[in-house]
């Protein structure tokens, strides 16, 4: 199962477990404000090769269509991507 | 039931046989190897269905212990002395992360210098690790503990670790006859552990977790809380014990003639035997002395102390075990007791054994009359004569 | 066999997690989980990935996933999969990942004893070489010549005068069923392993080379290059061990530029020519060594 966003992220007295065990995969908050340059896919170039899903430390980038789609909650921007692509389909873009 | 001379490790041994623990994972140390030992040969003929893993040191037997814990079945492990000074990293993320194991300790010396006798500077030094600690004082207390530990450990409410300390050679390698209970019986007693603190493939977890300062906060209060509630299941166990095994235990004291008692010793382990016949030995020649046994010194019996000792007209602490520069750790908590509960009499406390060495009969009776007559000192070591300028902090 | 991109399963199971960006230890750790699957029970000890990925409620492993204490990853492992087997499961795989410090420094012990009872699980060694979630001190697995906080390059001392400890080769002489060395720069060769490993029952044991920026002193987006470098130039080697056998999986025939590959890094920067020929002779070394007495398999 992938991790993904919950609706409830506040955890008061009640909500806090007995024990150090909880629901896996449970997140409550992104990594987007990490970011100061993000991974622009240009789909055109793009040949559906994966290395860049194979190589992101953080998983974000999936196929969509048999193109390379990044999910911008996570990505951080390490731009690893950008490098690892031989087509030169992902530039890097400043954030502002 | 079946009559058995057993010694304390057997004892012990025999009934976390009973107790049928999925995982067992120890390393040897005098001397706790008896238990070790037995339950490998168990293992071996059958007797005991457990994965008995030979870790590499006391580190990994606790770590390993809490690895079959998150995996969700029952684990043992016993060690001693260094050996639980060499684990108390694990001590502490047990009890954080709530795993109901039961370790057995051989309360033994601890280095330097090197000595291998009983005290019970080990576990006492480990009282804050947020371990039930109870101390047995016979062989056959020392089954019965065995077999409710995992009860009163796992029980939903509680949900956390339990150490059974034995006195080493003292009890460990003393052999005594010892009623061993039927197997259908224990079953009866002890159901299989059932737990929602587990990976689970239908359900996956992440254990053992960091928390900030605004959660961490929360999460030891509930800790707090259980060890609180064990106390209530502890007598729990012991009722349910009583009616299908028929021997009765008193909870988290145990009082001998302690009632009417105008001087108490308020003891703990092995050497309470010695103490109630001593108690005796002196009512026989008109003196109101009676003796408190601490049975488990977390939960603290604080409201059961302040009780006994309300209407006593002083007490002696006596234990094997000092906090360097201070006193006693067992007086510190039977003096903050008695205090929280408003409960005002001269205390003295006594301590010996360290190392292994003798309490006599005359000690405990000259521990009687000095608390009789009072005494300026209040920490006494017994059997060293101090100045008389020296004085307490 | 081989596991390529596109074969590896859509979820994933590290996600969300808090590491610097281009981080190669939760590169390994997050393919690695691809490769084992949903049924993988992780085991992470005190360290960086386990500080990234566990914070209440923050939590970011899609597995049954726990921490250790840190010298306690092959001994919880060893537990769990006992713990498991006691329940009657049977289609799990427990795998622990523990970084350089954790392996070869206050773990070996605990590994060293569940290689010694062959214990059923995958322990796969991230090596970034130093103590990175402290601040980047010096481990047992820092290279010869490597700046860290606490070898410090100086005019007196050129960073840490030991060479890295040879884990795959104490796993190696433990007689153990399976272990291999791989980097996070050849992935495809990583993730081979890993399925492998997954495959032989008994303890396996992979040491994966995992660039930490942060503590290499490179840019983030230069984690995966990096990782290849080190193999091109002969300062690693992709090897494994099996039936008693060590097997080179790459002999290159050429090595690439040593100097290049350590004067791109901050931690390298104040070597000297003599320092880096020290480890060039070093290199050449171990490569007798190995082309002498290991079988070549590509």
């Amino acid at each position: 199962m992938t991790p993904f966003l919950r609706e409830k992220k506040q955890f008061g007295f009640e909500d806090i477990p007995e024990n150090t065990a909880f629901e896996a995969g449970y997140l409550v908050m992104k990594n987007s404000g990490w970011r100061s340059v993000r991974p622009v896919v240009d789909v055109d170039k793009c040949v559906g090769c994966m290395q860049c899903c194979l190589y992101c430390p953080d998983g974000v980038i999936s196929m969509k269509n048999g193109k390379a789609e990044v999910d911008y909650d996570f990505c951080k921007g390490c731009g690893i991507c950008s490098k690892i692509c031989k087509p030169k389909a992902i530039e890097m873009e400043s954030e502002r | 039931m079946a009559k058995k001379f057993l010694s304390g490790d057997e004892a012990f041994a025999e009934g976390v046989r009973l107790a049928r623990p999925d995982v067992i994972s120890a390393y040897p140390i005098t001397p706790q190897t008896i238990v070790v030992e037995r339950l490998s040969e168990m293992v071996e003929d059958g007797s005991l269905k457990s994965e008995f893993i030979h870790v590499e040191s006391e580190h990994s037997a606790l770590s390993c212990a809490m690895g079959a814990s998150a995996a969700g079945v029952r684990a043992f492990t016993a060690t001693s002395s260094q050996g639980l000074l060499y684990m108390a990293e694990c001590l502490v993320y047990a009890s954080g992360g709530r795993f109901p194991i039961v370790m057995m300790n051989a309360n033994r010396s601890t280095a330097l210098p090197w000595n291998i006798y009983g005290d019970q500077r080990d576990s006492l030094a480990l009282l804050d690790s947020g371990w039930i600690q109870a101390y047995a004082e016979n062989a056959q207390e020392s089954l019965d503990l065995a077999l409710m530990s995992f009860y009163i450990a796992e029980n939903k409410r509680v949900s956390t670790p339990f150490m059974a300390n034995l006195d080493g050679f003292i009890l460990t390698h003393t052999y005594e006859e010892v009623d061993v209970p039927e197997t259908s019986l224990a079953e009866k007693f002890l159901p299989p552990y059932e737990t929602e603190n587990k990976l689970d493939p239908d359900a996956p977890k992440n254990m053992a977790f960091s928390a900030g300062p605004e959660h961490n906060y929360i999460f030891k209060y509930k800790e707090h809380k259980a060890m609180l509630e064990a106390a209530a299941v502890i007598t729990e166990a012991e009722e349910k014990f009583a009616e299908i095994f028929g021997r009765k235990y008193t909870g988290l004291i145990e009082k001998y003639l302690a009632d009417d008692a105008d001087y108490i010793i308020v003891t703990l382990g092995s050497i309470a035997g010695l103490c109630r016949e001593t108690a005796d030995k002196l009512r026989a020649e008109g003196k109101r002395v009676g003796v408190v046994r601490i049975r488990y010194m977390r939960p603290f019996p604080a409201a059961e102390l302040a009780e006994v000792l309300k209407n006593a007209k002083a007490a002696a602490v006596l234990e094997k075990d000092i906090s360097f520069g201070n006193e006693g750790t067992v007086y510190t908590n039977v003096n903050s007791a008695l205090f929280k509960h408003g409960v005002t009499l001269p205390t003295y406390n006594f301590i010996g054994g360290l190392g292994g060495r003798n309490i006599s009969t005359a000690d405990i009776e000259n521990i009687f009359g000095t608390i009789e007559k009072g005494t300026d000192k209040k920490v006494n070591f017994i059997g060293i004569e101090v100045d008389e300028n020296e004085r307490d902090r | 066999m081989s596991v390529t991109a596109k074969e590896l399963c859509k979820e994933e199971f590290f996600y969300g997690h808090k590491a610097c960006a281009g981080c190669g230890g939760s590169l390994a750790v997050r393919n690695a989980l691809k490769v084992l699957g949903k049924n993988a029970v992780a085991v992470l000890p005190a360290g960086c990935m386990s500080a990234v990925g566990f914070n209440f409620p923050q939590l970011c492993f899609g597995n049954n996933a726990i921490i250790s204490t840190f010298a306690g990853t092959a001994s919880m492992l060893t537990g769990i999969e006992a713990g498991f087997r006691a329940r009657g499961i049977t289609d799990f795989t427990a795998v622990g990942f523990a970084g350089d410090g954790g392996t070869a420094d206050i773990g070996i012990q605990a590994l060293s004893g569940a290689i010694d009872r062959n214990d059923n699980i995958i322990y796969i060694c991230y090596d970034n070489e130093a103590y990175m979630n402290t601040g980047i001190q010096k481990s047992g697995l820092t290279p010869f010549g490597a700046k860290t906080t606490t070898t410090p390059a100086g005019k007196n001392i050129h960073g840490n005068i030991r060479p890295k400890k040879n884990m795959f080769e104490i796993a190696a002489a433990h007689d153990i069923p399976y272990a291999a060395t791989a980097t996070v720069g050849y992935m495809n060769d990583f993730l081979d392993k890993v399925k492998k490993a997954s495959q032989i029952k008994g303890t396996k044991y992979i040491h994966v080379i995992a660039p930490c920026p942060t503590g290499w002193g490179i840019p983030v987006s230069d984690t995966v290059e990096a990782a290849r470098e080190i193999v091109d130039c002969g300062l690693w080697y992709l090897a494994e061990y099996e039936n008693g056998e060590f097997i080179l999986n790459r002999d290159p025939k050429e090595f690439t530029d040593v100097a290049e590959y350590l004067k791109k890094q901050g931690r390298f920067k104040h070597l000297t020519d003599e320092d880096i020929a020290l480890i060039v002779r070093s290199r050449d070394e171990k490569w007798e060594k190995i082309r002498k007495n290991w079988k070549t398999k590509e």
